[in-house]
């Protein structure tokens, strides 16, 4: 139940990992669609906090490619729905969150991560 | 019993049996969804803007599902793996995404991710040390906590826990933690007079320097049962006061002296004898 949204926001927060540990990297996922409610003005507000590269990234290890390279300065309608399509329709059911920097991984099982640490880790 | 924090670290008393028992008690789900609503209402948030909102131990999805009623979109997280898949085992069709984390480990979430966190009976659960290593401290622990909070949500931003705590110095503790934290804000109690509606929030501010602190509810509880009663009490217990020989009540008898040991124990005084069948009883003449 992973969605591309909270992907976005989702950083490593392992001891001593504060630089280039975002965004985690997807690894052997299996993904399901699920239709959301569309809801154009929370995603309006939502735009700025997207950050736009590693969310094209992520959409394409999911096996999506419909969003531009660039982050469009026009919020045309259909842009809002393919957005919404990949931002919350997507749902990320096995496989693994890969840290960049340290190397930390988060196993995802049914739908949940698990974001625990070992006592050695805890920052 | 004692308080389940008292008896197991929460991924543990929350186990399979417990958190299906919790999650299907009619009860239990009526208090979180009252909590849940006031502590919606103590975050203030502007009214038809749609927000994303952090559900802190959001367990069995109980929070949740009003969250989703309110329209807001939510990521929850928790730290019992059975509450999580009693959730996913329901189906209970909430939206929000879920984590199995550590609160007390801190969250990894970008800066200015959120719009607001709610939690629900939760922070009482950071108060023990499960083991005797330094990141198992409740005050790193806390601290912790509260500061990748902080930087989680955006400016301005509240949260708003609704904790059980044991002591005052627990609640002095998670403050000054708070504080410590970056976080503005304090302490609403609700219904303080009253034992069983007595419920504590704990409401935090980012930014938003010139904020009060919410005022608790006052009262109403007790104004209830009040109104129940059938008017001119005051006269007939007056009458009551006197025999039916027309004497005087002892006036000193051992319900004044309960009543008097009570009011004593609920203002905090100390050395307040016990109640025992001796209590307010006649001295052989012996003596």
């Amino acid at each position: 139940m992973v969605r591309l949204i909270t992907h976005n926001l989702l950083a490593c927060h392992a001891k001593n990992c504060n630089t280039n540990n975002f965004p985690l990297q997807l690894k052997d996922v299996q993904v399901e669609q699920r239709e959301a409610e569309f809801n154009p003005d929370f995603l309006r507000g939502f735009m700025p906090r997207i950050e736009w590269k590693a969310l094209v990234e992520a959409a394409k290890q999911v096996g999506d490619t419909s969003l531009p390279l660039e982050q469009p300065e026009m919020l045309d309608d259909e842009f809002l729905k393919q957005l919404h399509h990949v931002l919350l329709e997507i749902h990320i059911d096995e496989g693994a969150l890969v840290c960049p920097n340290c190397g930390h991984v988060y196993p995802i099982m049914n739908g949940i991560p698990n974001m625990l640490l070992a006592e050695n880790e805890i920052g | 019993m004692s308080r389940p924090e008292l008896q197991a670290p929460p991924e543990i008393y929350y186990g399979d049996v417990e958190s299906k028992k919790y999650t299907n008690n009619t009860r239990v789900q009526q208090i979180q969804a009252d909590m849940t609503y006031r502590a919606l209402e103590l975050l203030n948030l502007p009214e038809d803007e749609p927000q994303f909102l952090l559900d802190i131990g959001c367990g069995s999805g109980l929070s949740g599902e009003i969250l989703d009623e309110a329209g807001y979109t939510w990521v929850g997280v928790d730290i019992a793996p059975s509450m999580l898949a009693e959730e996913v085992a329901l189906e209970r069709e909430v939206e929000g995404d879920l984590f199995l984390q550590d609160i007390g480990q801190g969250f990894g979430f970008r800066p200015g991710s959120f719009d607001g966190a709610i939690s629900i009976s939760v922070l009482q659960w950071l108060l023990n040390a499960e083991t005797s290593h330094p990141t198992s401290s409740p005050p790193h622990r806390l601290t912790r906590f509260f500061t990748t909070l902080h930087s989680a949500l955006r400016n301005p931003a509240r949260a708003v826990f609704q904790f059980y705590p044991t002591s005052d110095d627990q609640v002095q503790l998670i403050t000054s933690i708070a504080q410590k934290a970056g976080f503005g804000g304090g302490v609403v109690v609700d219904y303080p007079n009253s034992k069983r509606a007595r419920k504590v929030y704990l409401c935090l501010f980012v930014g938003d320097g010139g904020a009060q602190v919410p005022r608790g509810l006052e009262g109403d509880e007790v104004e209830e049962a009040e109104e129940d009663k059938v008017k001119f009490e005051k006269r007939r217990q007056r009458e009551v006061r006197r025999d039916r020989s027309g004497k005087r009540k002892d006036v000193k008898g051992k319900d004044w002296i309960l009543k008097k040991k009570e009011l004593y124990r609920r203002r905090g005084k100390e050395d307040v004898p016990r109640d025992s069948k001796y209590t307010g009883r006649k001295r052989k003449t012996i003596f």
